[in-house]
């Protein structure tokens, strides 16, 4: 590794998983700084999690190398365990113990002693508001309160490096916020982050960078904003009654659009990617009225993952599914 | 990195489950009593024991049927943790890799433990007694809890290869039902075929079986001499496939632990 490497606590070069035919990875590079976090955005089957699976010691690489915190992943795994907290989709807790129960055993097979762990453990209950499943038995909670228990236990022995694997999928608003407020929280005491998500909302929340993947390699790398420059900022989406006016519409939108047009003619469905949102949308709406143009729906969006895709592959984030 | 702290935080776990999913209790205490019951009063009046009672020869067949059935929750067990994801979990933490199995088959002695409980207080219900001495006695249920609990190792190596519990104890059946029917369990393996009369006296089993009706008091003395080396010498048989069984199956069981669940 050259000198400007040794800031950064995960590093992953050309990793490569083959399962069988199925290639998972294919040449994956990665570099997130001490400190910071790196979102690693993509669709299902882009290889996120087996990326992950790599880099926490779970699954052998076909080919290349990576090291955590200074130390190679295929050499010294072991060493690797002592210095990360792993939580996600694939992660869990056990449902038939209390939160307490559940992080001291995870304390105690960091190797802490049983004072130790249960000292940590009634701290993380308090700082993630976990009060009410402290002696309760898990199953009878929310998703949302399982998920924050579940990244307590990554946090019980404070790693260094910390794994999140889709840790808001499948959550409501409310508990996706409440999670986020305590991954800043870990990251301002300077905890190093890679998390993977579906949600372009989530990395631009989370990341200080962001690496884009599809089919096990990255696409595309940088912060939010400068992806979000890329793909054109907000999308002005149109639902137009009548068949007949599909074609002066599409030309209307042309004139403002800052990209390619998606548009479905069987629905009489359009969605421009649009630079000044609000003056574009009073230009459209201005002109469809002109033109007599019977309006379903109307409205301006925030860029999606399925945008992301459209605007780096070509191609909507499902049809990547495959994987 | 210690595989008997880790083992022991783990069996701890288990045995917090055990207590909290009480459903398990149904199969671990219902069902061997409803066996006894069964087989005490259905097939008890037609098969005939010379010099004994069938009840009386029964008891252990159905002690070690109970027990090698109860090594699948070690098996189902390991396949529900796969599924929900803490094989994961516990992958990525710096604990032995022995640890997880080791601590689940410990712990799923405790099944056996109240499986053997019920069952001998349903035998003396209906009339099975235990005729040797107390030393005779306890090494005999010693003797089951430790096949049971080597057993158990091979169920783990099926559970963390099939990944789902309902798997685990269909796939077991097909091997549990002829390893415990064609032995001495039910019925004396002397009116067997020939082929399956061979099979009987060499499956250990029947060793395990026979061991505890001498350990019980349960063979009356006129009952014939056993003829085949592994029935004469059962104890010792016994013991050499329980050892053999764990010295095979926890590598198998411990590096397909190491394999198990990510992708």
């Amino acid at each position: 590794m050259n000198s400007e490497n040794r800031d950064s606590s995960i590093i992953a070069h050309n990793l490569v998983k083959k399962y069988g035919d199925v290639t998972a990875l294919d040449g994956l590079d990665l570099e997130v700084r001490s400190g910071t976090v790196l979102g690693l955005l993509g669709p299902n089957g882009a290889g996120k999690t087996t990326a992950v699976s790599i880099l926490t010691t779970l699954v052998k690489p076909t080919a290349g190398s990576a090291t955590v915190a200074g130390i190679d992943v295929l050499a010294e795994p072991e060493e690797v365990r002592r210095r990360i907290g792993l939580s996600g989709q694939y992660a869990a807790v056990d449902e038939h113990l209390t939160a307490n129960e559940n992080l001291e055993m995870i304390g105690r097979l960091y190797g802490m002693s049983r004072r130790e762990a249960r000292a940590r453990s009634h701290e993380l209950i308090e700082r993630f508001r976990l009060t009410e499943a402290a002696d309760r038995p898990l199953k009878t909670f929310s998703g949302g309160m399982r998920r924050r228990i579940d990244l307590a236990g990554a946090l019980i022995a404070d790693p260094p490096v910390l794994f999140l694997d889709e840790p808001t999928t499948g959550l409501d608003p409310v508990s996706r916020g409440e999670l986020w407020d305590v991954i800043r929280d870990r990251v301002a005491q300077g905890t190093t982050v890679l998390l993977t998500t579906q949600y372009l909302e989530e990395a631009d929340q989370l990341a200080d960078q962001i690496v884009v993947i599809d089919h096990g390699r990255s696409i595309a790398e940088g912060t939010a904003d400068e992806l979000k420059r890329r793909i054109g900022g907000e999308h002005l989406d149109v639902h137009i009654e009548r068949q007949d006016q599909f074609e002066l519409t599409e030309t209307i939108l042309k004139s403002v659009a800052s990209g390619p047009l998606r548009a479905h003619s069987g629905d009489g469905a359009f969605s421009a990617p649009v630079k000044n949102g609000v003056h574009a949308l009073s230009q459209v709406l201005r002109e469809l009225e002109a033109n007599n143009v019977a309006i379903i729906d109307i409205g301006l969006r925030r860029p999606t993952l399925d945008d992301v895709f459209v605007e780096l592959t070509g191609h909507g984030a499902e049809e990547s599914s495959n994987a | 990195m210690n595989i008997l702290r880790d083992s022991l935080v783990i069996a701890r776990r288990n045995t917090i489950r055990i207590r909290r999913v009480p459903d398990v209790m149904v199969f671990v205490l219902i069902q061997p009593l409803m066996f006894v019951v069964l087989f005490a009063y259905v097939f008890g009046g037609s098969i005939d024991i010379p010099g004994s009672s069938y009840r009386e020869f029964l008891m252990a067949g159905i002690f070690t049927q109970t027990v090698v059935f109860g090594a699948t929750f070690t098996g189902a067990g390991l396949a529900e943790d796969l599924q929900k994801g803490l094989i994961n979990r516990f992958r990525s933490l710096p604990m032995s890799p022995f640890a997880v199995v080791a601590g689940r088959t410990a712990s799923d002695v405790i099944y056996n433990v109240l499986s053997i409980a019920m069952m001998s207080i349903a035998g003396l219900a209906v009339g099975w007694r235990i005729r040797s001495s107390f030393i005779d006695a306890v090494i005999g249920y010693a003797l089951l809890l430790f096949f049971s609990y080597a057993f158990s190792w091979v169920m783990a190596c099926i559970g963390l290869a099939v990944r789902t519990p309902e798997v685990v104890n269909n796939a077991s059946f097909m091997v549990l039902f002829p390893l415990t029917f064609i032995a001495n369990t039910f019925v004396p393996s002397d009116n067997l075929p020939p082929v399956f009369k061979t099979i009987a006296e060499w499956n250990p089993v029947s060793a395990l079986t026979h061991a505890a009706r001498v350990n019980f008091g349960n063979i009356p003395a006129s009952a014939p001499e056993p003829t085949a080396w592994p029935i004469q010498n059962s104890t010792l048989y016994t013991l050499i496939w329980a050892i053999g069984l764990i010295v095979v199956f926890a590598p198998i069981a411990a590096r397909s632990y190491q394999r198990a669940g990510a992708r």
